[in-house]
């Protein structure tokens, strides 16, 4: 049976977020319409007793194990951590879970609760289409009609996933509105979410949104720490000297982070998208760029907007971290240290994935791939009995067509 | 007495319900605005509700979007949209102006230092569709320091406790949102918004206006039979889309199809 411990924090007092409104110091919350303020109360009373219930719990073990094929690997990088001299990275498989991400250990935990609920609909927004297939995937596993929306230009750049979305039997709507990327295609959940409230559940992707979203989201995601630790310690006797995930929303950061915020000497370091390098102001990544604190989407988080609060446009090579926030407790844990956030750009984390797949064999995301280049950075500052564990979040047939076309190649 | 509670009260002596259109600042051009809320003024409204726009507006529907949209391309900002208002008020010394949009705006500004420009100005209310009343509380006090009308939604989901928990915050007037779903959408139930206000008005001493997919006179006149106030938004937007020609003539004429309605006696 997995359990929810929660973690001190390294002062030695407990780590209890988020508080009962959904806030981590002073970020999260809920900053809703009225309409949807009793969905959300309905959620998170329905999520405390699930979280309570054994048979709930279980039955999301038994789903992991058996449907996702968990515990995903921790795998050695031999030959990469050989090539770059430094510390031995370790990666924590969760490309070869069933859809190829992180993803669906999330979307199995709330497809439960939607059932749960009654909910015969289920909703998601999308960026590089992982969240969208998940979803589509449990969508189809427990017999729900699902609606994907997903912003017209990820559509375009993230062309099989739309596919493997229909084949899954879901409805994919590409949003023409703003900037048309993953903030456009929540904007549009959430349209939809409170005009069919009474019968749909919103599936959100990351650990970001009005409370509990960020809460059940980290929750359902934790247990690549949980795993994780248990797997250190088997595999290597120790715990890692540092934990390396990319930070879109930050859900895959903050499942393999969430365990380890009471182990001292584990550095968690979150790596956001730094598109064509932070100083061009064209990039994803609101933390490493000190960008101020703001309300969208539902809570209060660090957010790129420019004088008059407006949401800036973002850029990055992956559609999955191209988000104009993160999720809010990321914003804290930056806030209190605990956590330090950094940001690679697109060159950077395309070579790191042309790396991954000539020394291990394996194609990585893209957005994975941001994590595998500020890890390799470190890797080769550090001593070879030094440990990084790099959170593989998703495998990267979804980029092939990308890097095929920056490479010239027509498929 | 504030603006907006002497309009009310005017209006209940005169046994009639306010009208509240809304337009959003800055569209089609910043130039625009002041004097198309001196039209929406001689067309019969009470009191106007101007939209500040915003990159993300998660609870408006497209034709409220592209108004955003069409305002946001002219740079138009919360500050300017302030000096807007002072403009109108060198002619209009009456008609309340409430604001409204999304948090991030005023958030970036800073409630301080809105509210105090806000006063400056003339403006009368605000109302942020994303600030419900958990997160309301300490702007609000600083809101009221200054004479703002913190305007607060409720829903047709509301539970009466909810609704006693904005009515200790809210001032002038709240707004009930009369369908589940976005603005300019067309489901508008008469009936359940009767029997919801009922409800709602035992918890609420303020005036309560209806808005939310009320599109022309029949349905204004039916939604006043009930409410204080009727709240036209995305019908009066769609005007906008007919281009800026006659435009001031078209919402000076729409609005006061939708005032004598309502003014019309009653069998």
């Amino acid at each position: 049976m997995l359990e929810y411990v929660k973690p001190m924090a390294a002062n030695n007092q407990p780590y209890e977020l988020p508080d009962e409104h959904g806030h981590f110091g002073q970020f999260g919350g809920i900053y809703v319409a009225e309409t949807l303020i009793p969905a959300l109360d309905e959620l998170r009373e329905e999520y405390q007793r699930a979280m309570k219930d054994p048979a709930f719990l279980a039955e999301f073990e038994y789903e992991l194990k058996h449907y996702v094929g968990r515990p995903s690997p921790l795998y050695h990088a031999r030959r990469w951590s050989d090539e770059l001299g430094g510390a031995q990275i370790y990666l924590k498989r969760e490309d070869l879970n069933h859809t190829g991400a992180h993803k669906i250990n999330n979307t199995i935990g709330q497809a439960l609760l939607a059932r749960r609920m009654g909910k015969k609909r289920v909703i998601a927004e999308t960026g590089a289409g992982q969240h969208g297939v998940a979803s589509a995937t449990v969508a189809a596993r427990y017999g729900l009609e699902c609606v994907v929306y997903m912003g017209a230009e990820d559509v375009a750049r993230q062309a099989p996933n739309v596919f493997r979305m229909k084949l899954l039997g879901a409805s994919v709507v590409a949003v023409e509105s703003g900037s048309r990327t993953l903030k456009d295609a929540m904007n549009e959940a959430m349209r939809d979410w409170v005009t069919n409230v009474d019968s749909t559940y919103y599936i959100i992707g990351t650990c970001a949104g009005p409370h509990p979203y960020p809460q059940l989201v980290r929750d359902f995601q934790s247990v690549i720490g949980e795993e994780c630790k248990v797997q250190c310690a088997e595999q290597i006797g120790r715990q890692p000297d540092a934990v390396v995930a990319c930070v879109g929303g930050g859900s895959n950061a903050i499942g393999i982070f969430y365990p380890y915020i009471d182990v001292p000497g584990v550095r968690l370091i979150g790596v956001e998208a730094g598109g064509n390098g932070v100083e061009t102001g064209r990039h994803a990544a609101p933390l490493t760029s000190n960008a101020r604190p703001g309300v969208l989407h539902g809570q209060r988080v660090n957010l790129m907007q420019d004088e008059n609060g407006q949401i800036v446009d973002t850029h990055s090579i992956s559609a999955g971290l191209d988000y104009p926030g993160v999720g809010p407790e990321h914003c804290y844990l930056n806030e209190i240290g605990r956590a330090e956030y950094v940001a690679i750009n697109d060159d950077e984390a395309l070579t790191a994935f042309h790396d991954l797949c000539r020394y291990e064999g394996i194609i990585p995301a893209l957005e994975s791939s941001h994590a595998l280049a500020h890890g390799a950075k470190m890797a080769s500052q550090m001593s070879r009995d030094q440990i990084i564990v790099i959170n593989l979040s998703g495998r990267g047939d979804k980029d092939i067509p990308t890097i095929a076309r920056l490479d010239g190649i027509v498929l | 007495m504030s603006r907006i509670q002497n309009a009310f009260t005017r209006l209940k002596a005169a046994g009639q319900q306010a009208l509240i259109p809304y337009i959003t600042a800055g569209d089609p051009h910043p130039g625009a605005t002041v004097s198309l809320m001196h039209a929406l003024v001689a067309g019969g409204a009470d009191i106007i509700e101007l939209g500040v726009p915003f990159t993300d507006p998660s609870a408006d529907g497209p034709v409220i979007q592209r108004a955003a949209e069409r305002a946001l391309a002219h740079g138009v900002s919360l500050r300017q949209i302030i000096t807007m208002v002072a403009e109108f008020r060198k002619a209009d010394s009456d008609t309340p102006v409430v604001l409204m949009g999304y948090a991030n705006p005023v958030e970036a500004m800073g409630y301080e230092a809105f509210a105090k420009a806000a006063s400056a100005a003339g403006i009368d209310g605000l109302l942020t569709v994303d600030l419900p009343p958990e997160e309301a509380i300490d702007r609000v006090a600083i809101l009221k320091r200054y004479g703002i009308d913190p305007i607060f939604l409720l829903a047709l989901t509301t539970p009466p406790a909810r609704a006693r928990a904005v009515a200790e915050l809210a001032a002038g007037y709240v707004y009930y949102v009369s369908l589940k779903g976005v603005t300019g959408a067309a489901n508008l139930d008469v009936g359940s918004v009767a029997t919801k206000l009922a409800e709602l008005r035992q918890y609420i001493p303020l005036p309560i206006g209806v808005g939310f997919g009320i599109r022309d006179a029949a349905s204004a006149r039916a939604v006043a039979a009930v409410a204080d106030a009727v709240v036209i938004g995305s019908r009066i937007v769609q005007e906008f889309e007919a281009g800026e020609s006659g435009l001031a003539g078209r919402l000076t004429d729409f609005v006061a199809g939708v005032r004598s309605a309502m003014n019309a006696p009653r069998a």
